[in-house]
């Protein structure tokens, strides 16, 4: 194994970029799962599903970030119904719902992957766009357009939904109901109506979310597998309900991950979120920043 | 008390099944059925499907002339999805439930590896299809691929000599770890040892990786003279796209080697210029003369248009089209489907197909092989007819087949035309 | 004593049909309904009686058929001493797991325990003794008589294996054990309050949960005559072993029984008739209706019926 500081260099300036873009897909988890306290297993799935949809849109000629865009809206209500059901059926029964809850979402992930499957087939899907494909070229360094642009969007997204949630009333409103749901009644706000607003934004950033991944790489069904230990992690390790948090705590798994990648080989790569997350997990579950 | 009634309930429907399962008369009048898994999606889908056509074609030709023995020709296949794990269960069917009477191997070295043990210990006739030393481990005698390599040293020596011949004293493996790119690693490693030839990188990749690009940079800093990639198709179009995208260095030569879907059309033609340069495995190239395969490819071609797959057909569809012809020759010549027999035979005969006469050795592999290494030159962006001109992939090895010397370096051969 | 004996009725109808002239097929099949029978009891020690959700059946499970591996191409070993290796490494993988569940409740746990499953996955596919990625070829020893084949006797293997999960559930469920753990899944604080010794029955649950996983990973190498590691450890395990119980009945050691026959027999009638991913497909709905609308399973349903009936 070759190691040399150029190769460091490039490593970690791929991580950062890397990182960003793993907080751009959690961030959707942040909300439900982080603010909402909703076990949402299937949130990578719902992304996959976001990234064929962008694809089928890309292929009626759109640039892929815009198709991202325009299905945001379709999501958010796509989110809305899901929590609308899921709040009907579980949330209100009390204590046990909670073992089935998490077997619900774990079954609706199954579900959007084998329906992908069924609608698009196994094989891998790919989207073309003038910036996939070529990279920037810096003296002896070369970095992708590619994850630039993902680089770029994830920040706007994060800076966008930490305004939102800091400082429109409904964004309060949202932080408000997951700190102190009773208060909030106790005020005249409707809590579920307020949740369900919640969700659905968390579902319509996962369409963009999905987007960016089509964008990075190429897409299977089953790739909502490995997502679910990238966005957790991030999830856990920036601490529930922290957006910010989120920002910092992708760019620790993604480096952490590009430097893995560079000494010790693709084979490992995979472990990295998992491993970073049991050890959260295990030293420090509250997350960096959590409440 | 609910116990000893749903277990009994349970062992009698089990008994009640297996009569309903279809007994199909092993008598003279029946058909002789083939069954073979086939990967028709994942990442050898667009290979297999050419491959498919192909034999269908072959079982549609044998029925106009009779049959076999006067029985017709049944093939029988189901979707791997290039999935080793669904390959167990679907072969099992095809010999418990649907009762076949011959075997063909699935497409390619990683979709054939789990069935090998199972064949050998039922004692059963595998018709191999483009897989790479997969017989190794298990020593089966009744094994006879159809892929015109044997050992790692036909498919290698090719590539090494193309780079000591401008001097190369290094190389950089990078393999995915499944049966295949190990297979092709681990012999290539031997021989680059035997021929004096430094490593100065060896990775390998889990199959699903996608992106390359720390793995590019990698070799970049490493500073190789020879890249040897072995991979499978969806790993290939990544690493291509890796390479074109940050790039692997001045000091490359030669680029390429074991890189299977680079002869899939629909890859060729997604990739296009991105391919420039390369310098990869063959069977066939247009130019090259077989007695009936340009008459085949022009069927062919007719027949894939109408069912939308590759369109040239080049690297599987002639060799799968003989893997019908050796079955129709050994069945002609034991005048039975017995599978001891025709193994025996095929074993001492030479069988004359539309990708000239092959003769086995004892493992199964071809005496000869024919294996080509080509370079890719000029290749334009979305243009599908211009592979069947000569020149596009000008073969440097071997000698029999040449048509001109590799252009080095890499950068400088990917602008060549 | 009523138990006893249908337990011998079953055993000895599946030794008759596995020496009988019936397809070959049935027991091919036969033998994936039947572990995932060992897996939907396991899963439930853990998942129905204490209330912890494991997502990473395929760790256990995987693990098992690769320490089999292991013993069988370093030794030779033969399928019993596989077996038992197996369900001791599974014992300790839950062991591990116990631990965890100290810190870690809901969906915490269950996300550490998809942690696990990928990380074992990493971990074999680095390991090229094993085969890596690319996995292994296993030659099987020759079928011993009275059996007419390796899978006939697998078969009937798994069946006692079955029955082994089956009756270890089952003295879980009645005794001071089974009452620790509803007394957990209903509420930990109250429990602990009330002096249940929380942590080591949460223990004891992960390792016999662990071990009879293990154990019925064990012969599966054997079965294929091939071992992988995507394939060994697929969530594909897990989602199956947690919806069977859930969709049975969790409350009670038929649950799963149930829910596996009927579950598992429907999987592989349709991968022979229809396709592999449909499979899949089926335990998802099947999973999410009847969550939503039968929470306590086939046995909830039954015992409405029956009181519903008996009035």
């Amino acid at each position: 194994m070759i190691f040399s500081f150029d190769l460091l260099f490039e490593a970690v300036l791929f991580g950062v970029l890397l990182g960003c873009f793993y907080a751009a897909v959690s961030i959707g988890l942040s909300v439900s799962f982080g603010l909402l306290d909703v076990p949402h297993v299937a949130h990578p799935a719902l992304m996959i599903f976001g990234s064929y949809c962008a694809y089928v849109v890309a292929g009626w000629g759109l640039d892929p970030i815009l198709a991202g865009v325009v299905l945001m809206p379709a999501f958010f209500v796509l989110g809305v119904l899901i929590y609308r059901f899921y709040y009907e059926t579980f949330e209100r029964r009390g204590s046990d719902a909670g073992v089935r809850g998490l077997a619900f979402f774990f079954g609706l992930a199954f579900i959007i992957e084998v329906g992908l499957i069924l609608g698009f087939g196994v094989d891998q899907r790919t989207v073309q766009a003038p910036y996939i494909g070529s990279s920037w070229v810096i003296g002896d360094y070369r970095i992708p357009y590619r994850m630039l642009v993902a680089f770029g969007v994830a920040l706007v997204l994060t800076f966008c939904l930490s305004i939102y949630l800091s400082k429109t009333f409904t964004g309060r409103a949202i932080k408000a109901v997951a700190q102190d749901e009773p208060a909030l009644r106790l005020m005249g706000a409707n809590p579920v109506r307020i949740k369900q607003w919640a969700f659905g934004i968390a579902t319509g950033v996962s369409a963009l979310a999905g987007a960016m991944v089509i964008i990075v790489g190429p897409v299977e069904p089953a790739m909502d597998r490995l997502y679910i230990g990238r966005t957790f992690c991030v999830v856990v390790l920036a601490g529930l309900g922290s957006m910010t948090g989120t920002l910092a705590a992708g760019l620790i798994l993604g480096i952490s991950e590009s430097i893995v990648l560079m000494m010790a080989g693709a084979s490992w790569a995979p472990a990295v979120a998992f491993g970073l997350l049991l050890v959260v997990l295990g030293i420090r579950p509250q997350g960096l920043f959590g409440r | 008390m609910k116990d000893s009634r749903r277990k009994v309930l349970k062992a009698g429907a089990a008994l009640a099944a297996s009569t309903t399962f279809p007994r199909f008369a092993i008598g003279q009048s029946g058909p002789i059925k083939i069954g073979m898994s086939m990967p028709q999606t994942g990442s050898l889908g667009a290979g297999g499907q050419a491959a498919l056509l192909a034999l269908r074609m072959w079982v549609e030709d044998v029925n106009k002339r009779g049959g076999l023995l006067k029985r017709q020709v049944e093939l029988i296949a189901y979707d791997d999805q290039t999935n080793p794990a669904n390959v167990p269960g679907i072969y099992t069917k095809l010999l418990d439930v649907d009762k076949v009477d011959l075997l063909i191997a699935p497409y390619g070295t990683v979709p054939t590896a789990p069935i090998m043990p199972m064949v050998k210990q039922r004692g059963l006739l595998l018709m191999g299809n483009f897989s790479f030393q997969v017989n190794a481990k298990v020593q089966h005698d009744m094994w006879f691929n159809n892929s015109p390599w044997n050992d790692a040293s036909s498919w290698s020596d090719g590539f090494f000599k193309a780079g000591q011949g401008v001097g190369a004293k290094t190389v950089a493996v990078l393999a995915a770890d499944n049966d295949f790119a190990q297979n092709l690693a681990n012999g290539a490693r031997t021989l680059a040892q035997k021929a004096g030839i430094k490593s100065v990188y060896d990775q390998n990749y889990p199959p699903a990786t996608t992106d390359f690009s720390s793995l590019i940079r990698g070799i970049r800093a490493a500073k190789p003279d020879m890249v040897f990639v072995m991979s499978y198709p969806n790993d290939s179009v990544a690493i291509i796209r890796a390479v074109n995208e940050i790039g692997v260095g001045p000091s490359v030569q030669i680029f390429g080697g074991g890189m299977v879907g680079l002869q899939f059309t629909t890859i060729m033609s997604s990739l296009g210029s991105l391919m420039n340069g390369v310098l990869n495995y063959n069977s066939y190239v247009p130019g090259m003369k077989y007695p009936g395969v340009e008459d085949f490819l022009q069927r062919y071609a007719a027949k894939a248009k109408d069912a939308k797959v590759d369109p040239l057909g080049f690297y599987l569809p002639p060799f799968n089209y003989a893997i019908g012809q050796i079955l129709e020759q050994a069945v002609a010549a034991t005048k039975s489907i017995d599978q001891k027999a025709m193994a025996a035979w095929l074993h001492k005969s030479e069988v004359k197909t539309i990708v000239g006469p092959i003769r086995w050795n004892k493992d199964g592999e071809w005496a000869n092989a024919r294996v080509v290494q080509a370079q890719f030159r000029g290749i334009v962006d979305k243009d599908i007819e211009q592979f069947r001109q000569p020149g596009k992939q000008v073969v440097i090895y071997p000698d029999a087949y040449k048509t001109g010397s590799v252009i080095t370096p890499f950068e400088k051969a990917r602008t060549a035309k | 004593m009523k138990y006893w004996i249908s337990v011998a009725v079953f055993l000895v109808l599946a030794l008759a049909a596995a020496l009988s002239g019936v397809n070959e097929y049935v027991f091919y099949a036969g033998y994936i309904v039947l572990t995932f029978v060992v897996l939907s009891t396991a899963w439930n020690i853990l998942g129905g009686y204490a209330g912890y959700v494991n997502f990473g059946t395929g760790a256990f499970f995987g693990l098992g058929s690769y320490s089999a591996v292991v013993l069988f191409k370093a030794l030779d070993a033969p399928l019993v001493v596989q077996i038992v290796a197996g369900a001791a490494i599974g014992a300790a993988l839950g062991f591990a797991v116990g631990i965890m569940t100290l810190r870690l409740r809901g969906i915490f746990f269950a996300i550490a325990t998809v942690a696990i499953l990928f990380i074992m996955e990493t971990l074999m596919v680095n390991w090229r003794y094993v085969g890596g990625a690319t996995g292994l070829q296993l030659l099987r020893p020759e079928v011993m008589a009275p059996f007419g084949s390796y899978t006939r006797m697998l078969f009937v293997v798994m069946a006692l294996l079955a029955v082994i999960a089956i009756s270890v559930a089952r003295y879980i469920q009645v005794g001071w054990i089974g009452r620790g753990l509803r007394a957990i899944r209903d509420s930990e604080e109250a429990a602990e309050c009330s002096g249940v010794p929380t942590l080591r029955l949460k223990l004891f649950a992960c390792v016999v949960s662990g071990a009879l996983m293990g154990a019925a990973g064990a012969p599966m190498p054997m079965y294929l005559s091939f071992i992988e590691p995507a394939s060994s450890f697929s969530l594909n395990w897990g989602v199956s072993a947690l919806a069977m119980p859930m969709i049975g009945g969790t409350g009670h050691w038929i649950g799963p029984v149930i829910g596996a026959l009927l579950l598992g027999s429907i999987q592989q009638i349709v991968t022979v008739t229809i396709s592999n991913e449909i499979n899949v497909l089926v335990v998802g709905v099947l999973l999410v209706l009847f969550v939503v609308l039968a929470p306590d399973g086939v046995v909830g349903l039954f015992r409405k019926w029956a009181r519903r009936s008996s009035r």
